[in-house]
């Protein structure tokens, strides 16, 4: 019995500790489902359609109903800080609803709608906004899918999730690259030829630093087509530096692998 | 079972922290235009003599390296008038900053100096601007009047230390020069460096000359003619100017070929309207014949492994590609588009097959697989045939004939040279009209 108790004891000792450690790490990573529901909003205001955040924001919605129904309350007492809430109780229902829009949603998430929609105006071309606008168009429905879901679940999942771009970040950093990589014509496209290349990024995008994962297989005598293609991959992320970079999320990007590939543009 | 719930609980949590992987991000794209290149006047050393410094060829290889570099359409050469540092310290030790302030990408660099009884050496660097590395250098001996060739032996290193692809510069070209009028050309064998240079003709035009080829391995080449009014295939060394009638054949013989190793010739032997191909051995003169069927078949040409042979058929009823192995054995038909086929050859990295199509009174000059899949083609026109390959696999060269006007005015064979993207077309000068190009492989071997 005291030995049951005993384990029990250390067992639940040694999951405190580790939720402790690990969890600030994860709750800092909770914001990636927040940067999404944020990309939300924003299509709404940039396609224009009316109603649209309302519309793909169920959840939203319900809690402001909720909110109202607290404000509702409140007026006839006209005695602002009543609520242990400390809701303040503007005269105007707009005030209202941005402070409680800023209440439900941290203050992170608002730097986020900012800088995501000017890491977007700075995309080079059309074709790519347009793109990443079919790609967002896709998330919408996706997370609005996932987001019950997502808060369902264990912190594991979201965990996963976070540490990845999204795919119009991804692409965005793809295209730029893309203009930049002058991919040597004559390699053969049915070898093995993958360059890994990390690279470390300042929060501008500015480059602090490339290194060829496979350092060794470059200085290997028969890897001539190995090292001509690395050498053009290293060119390429010389060339396009300073990255543009979402300015937000810095600890998702500040590494990255670039795995250099030509072998689908040599097939031809 | 407590413990194992225990494992299981702390390995859940450790696993969650390390899912924090690096973010990887696959490049599978990039762009396919040309590189920007400069190329920087070489720099002369001061004890040359002024016989040699009135060559010029400071200025002239830089020109000449290029030309071949911008011909090949991979390359954009930067305006000299730009840079901004000399060719001296530029050969010495490049300021980086000041290349990459003209936009290119890589620097040619080069010093020329005199070397033991009147050889000059001939130096190049190669820089990547960008990661301000030295890609290569390399010296060249050789005597003054020979700095062509030098420059398309340097242009070939810059090529293929960029690419990844041999280059195809320090090469030649046969073909049929054709001057007169239409009724009565006079057609002689004519050879010139790959860029259009150095023409020299081989025959004196007393006989009809057609589809002059190369050896691949040496200064020979086979080519048909007529003799006693049958076409007959030659041999001919054009060092040393002898020709050779190639076997005994009864009837005409035609489209003759070398073989990889340059031992063999292959060629089409026809008889009573029926033609059929044929090897034979140059040096013992053993003749084998390889297919043996009623229909046409003629213009074969060997992989580069010299393991299979392409040739065309009009077995089908209409003439189509096909393949076969080189003991005649295992034909099989590899083109299946509409048209007609004709003129395959095989080209020498083994991967593709180009040829000439004639559809809806078009003719086109395409490349297939050597499964016959992937049919690409690659450009069209009035009249133009005889594709033939670069050392390197990427570029053809092949001739188009222009229609003359309603008097019978105008009108005449040039040469062409197309790469395998289909974009990069260029005439190449010759001093007559021109058909039936050859070209050689690398002279300075492989």
């Amino acid at each position: 019995m005291q030995k049951s108790l005993k384990i029990s004891f250390i067992a639940h000792t040694v999951i405190l500790i580790i939720s402790s450690i690990t969890l600030p790490f994860l709750m800092g990573r909770v914001q990636a489902p927040l940067v999404m529901s944020v990309d939300l909003v924003q299509i709404g205001e940039r396609t224009n359609i009316p109603y649209a955040p309302k519309v793909s924001d169920g959840a939203k919605t319900d809690k402001k109903i909720k909110d109202r129904v607290v404000t509702e309350q409140a007026p006839p007492k006209i005695v602002p800080k009543e609520k242990p809430d400390a809701v303040p109780l503007p005269e105007n229902i707009k005030q209202i609803k941005e402070l409680l829009e800023k209440r439900q949603n941290p203050v992170k998430v608002e730097d986020l709608t900012k800088q995501t929609s000017e890491f977007e105006k700075k995309e080079i071309f059309d074709p790519n906004k347009i793109s990443a606008l079919i790609d967002k168009s896709k998330k919408d429905n996706a997370e609005a899918n996932n987001k019950p879901s997502l808060e369902a679940t264990q912190s594991q999942q979201k965990n996963v999730v976070t540490s990845k771009l999204t795919i119009t970040q991804e692409d965005a950093i793809k295209a730029q690259i893309f203009k930049c990589w002058n991919i040597p014509i004559g390699l053969p496209y049915n070898e093995n030829l993958t360059v890994r290349i990390k690279i470390k990024l300042n929060p501008d995008g500015s480059l602090v630093s490339s290194e060829i994962l496979d350092l060794a297989r470059m200085n290997t005598a028969g890897q001539t087509y190995y090292k001509i293609l690395a050498e053009s991959a290293l060119r390429a992320v010389k060339l396009c530096n300073p990255l543009k970079v979402p300015s937000t999320g810095y600890e998702k990007w500040k590494e990255m692998q670039l795995n250099f590939d030509a072998k689908e543009m040599l097939k031809g | 079972m407590k413990y194992k719930i225990f494992i299981i609980f702390v390995l859940f949590f450790i696993l969650t922290t390390k899912s924090f992987a690096l973010v990887s991000v696959d490049i599978t794209r990039g762009n396919l235009d040309p590189l920007p290149t400069a190329i920087s006047d070489f720099y002369l050393d001061s004890k040359l003599d002024d016989k040699i410094k009135n060559l010029k060829l400071e200025s002239k290889i830089p020109e000449l390296i290029q030309n071949n570099l911008s011909r090949s359409g991979l390359f954009f050469a930067l305006e000299k008038k730009s840079f901004i540092q000399r060719p001296e310290p530029a050969h010495n030790k490049p300021r980086f900053e000041d290349w990459a302030f003209i936009k290119t990408q890589v620097l040619v660099t080069g010093k020329i100096s005199l070397e033991k009884e009147g050889r000059l050496r001939v130096e190049f660097k190669l820089w990547d601007v960008v990661s301000a590395t030295e890609l290569s250098a390399l010296a060249f001996y050789t005597t003054p009047d020979n700095w062509r060739r030098v420059s398309h032996m340097i242009s070939d290193k810059i090529y293929e230390r960029l690419t990844g692809e041999k280059g195809y510069f320090d090469s030649r070209i046969i073909y049929v020069s054709e001057t007169g009028p239409k009724v009565d050309k006079k057609k002689r064998l004519a050879v010139m460096d790959q860029d259009g240079y150095g023409v020299k003709y081989l025959t004196l035009g007393n006989e009809l000359v057609l589809t002059p080829r190369f050896s691949p391995t040496s200064q020979h080449v086979t080519y048909m003619s007529y003799f006693k009014n049958l076409p007959r295939v030659y041999l001919l060394n054009i060092e040393t100017g002898i020709q050779d009638l190639v076997g005994d054949f009864p009837g005409m013989t035609f489209a003759p070929r070398f073989s990889p190793d340059g031992k063999k010739i292959i060629m089409s032997f026809a008889q009573e309207g029926n033609s059929d191909i044929y090897t034979m051995d140059i040096k013992t003169r053993v003749v084998e014949k390889l297919t043996d069927h009623p229909s046409i078949d003629t213009s074969p040409s060997y992989s580069p492994d010299g393991s299979y042979i392409t040739f065309n058929s009009d077995r089908s009823g209409f003439q189509q590609i096909y393949t076969m192995k080189s003991d005649g054995t295992n034909v099989k038909r590899i083109s299946f588009g509409e048209g007609l086929y004709g003129t395959p050859v095989w080209s020498p990295r083994g991967d593709l097959i180009a040829f000439t199509k004639l559809y809806r009174n078009k003719f086109y000059i395409g490349v297939m697989r050597s499964d016959g899949s992937g049919e690409r083609l690659l450009t069209e026109n009035y009249y133009q045939e005889a594709p033939s390959w670069a050392p390197n696999g990427r570029v053809l060269v092949f001739y188009r004939e222009t229609p003359s006007d309603s008097s019978g005015r105008g009108g005449g064979a040039k040469l062409w040279s197309i790469d395998l993207t289909g974009y990069n077309e260029r005439l190449i000068q010759t001093p007559t009209d021109a058909s039936d190009p050859s070209w050689s492989g690398l002279l300075s071997g492989k």
